[in-house]
């Protein structure tokens, strides 16, 4: 890496830094959680390696501790991720010239944070040449990703200690309230939430927890039509 | 119990469908366009699955036996107004600290 790189990888890591608040708690909460679910401290690891996203994690716990089939674990954790296909879109006129073994790394750490901060950085400094965006990127990514791993391994450990009184369990939909609530930033975004909530009370009947993929594809119809509703008044 | 063939076969699947995901446009598509109804629907994927996820384990919880509780709801609706006005951790703390607090004054 040249010189003036390594200080574009710094200037990424350190503008990427302030979100370890944010990263720290809910690693640890995801292992605190996921021991109380049930699993065994590598198990955790494992998961926390091989998928590294927060949030389908959470899902995919929460759903197998209701013993929902796979294929409905999977569609809900996944389509928790599908936002990050938008991210790849992004994110390729800026990284795509890297060797392919580079953007696979990048591919598997992508997070929301170092994604946001990087588009925001590429669009400001439009010179920035295609080795510093990507220096920049991974600086980034260096911020929070392995704290990930080492935060859900601290919350698996000390989770074990904390008591039932506690109610663990209630910090599973605590934590995705959460995350949900800071989302709801358009009215097409209250009103698939507002879908969402709705269609899964009314959708509880259905067999295989298939309710959780009802309720999310009515809810994300409803979105995208709240929004093409509102550009088509914008544009009247 | 989540048991072991099932924890393996989510995690190595979820694992490699994540995967996938994030590389979709970096390493397979390359630089090319998401046509804008494709977008507008994935903008919207994760606040319509987190309320629904959310919406039983609130309203019906599996430990006082699928009885309402109404401490839950309004440690949630703490959660979700502190959520939109600050951030996620505030919103965490202020959704366990109600849940405490209204189990410690009515049991």
């Amino acid at each position: 890496m040249q010189h003036s790189n390594r200080r574009v990888f710094w200037h990424g890591f350190l503008d990427c830094a302030p979100f370890t608040i944010i990263v720290v708690p809910y690693a640890m909460l995801f292992g605190v959680v996921a021991r109380d679910a049930g699993l065994a401290v590598y198990e955790v690891m494992a998961m926390s390696v091989i998928v590294i996203a927060g949030a389908s994690q959470f899902t995919a716990v929460a759903l197998m501790q209701e013993q929902a089939p796979v294929i409905v674990i999977l569609l809900a954790a996944l389509a928790v991720n599908l936002r990050m296909a938008m991210y790849s879109a992004a994110l390729a006129p800026h990284l795509g010239h890297l060797r392919l073994w580079a953007r696979a790394v990048l591919a598997y750490m992508m997070v929301d944070q170092s994604f946001a901060l990087s588009v925001r950085k590429y669009a400001q400094v439009p010179d920035m040449t295609p080795a510093a965006k990507a220096a920049y990127y991974f600086g980034a990514l260096t911020a929070v990703a392995p704290l990930w791993y080492i935060c859900t391994f601290v919350g698996a450990v000390i989770g074990q200690a904390i008591p039932p009184i506690f109610a663990l369990e209630f910090a599973v939909p605590v934590c995705f309230i959460a995350m949900t609530a800071p989302m709801l930033h358009s009215l097409p975004h209250v009103v698939a939430a507002f879908v969402s909530v709705l269609a899964a009370m009314l959708f509880q009947w259905m067999p295989y927890n298939l309710w959780l993929i009802a309720a999310g594809l009515l809810a994300m119809m409803a979105g995208a039509q709240a929004e093409f509703h509102l550009k088509r008044k914008a544009a009247a | 119990m989540i048991s072991q063939s099932l924890f393996w076969t989510v995690t190595i699947l979820l694992g490699i469908g994540t995967f996938l995901i994030r590389f979709s446009f970096l390493g397979l598509l390359g630089d090319r366009e998401l046509p804008e109804w494709v977008s507008a629907h994935l903008r919207y994927t994760a606040v319509a699955i987190f309320p629904a996820l959310v919406t039983p384990l609130v309203l019906w919880p599996d430990v006082t036996g699928g009885e309402f509780d109404p401490k839950r709801l309004v440690a949630a609706l703490a959660v979700f107004l502190v959520g939109l006005k600050f951030n996620t951790v505030f919103a965490i703390i202020a959704g366990m600290g109600t849940l405490y607090f209204l189990r410690y004054f009515w049991g």
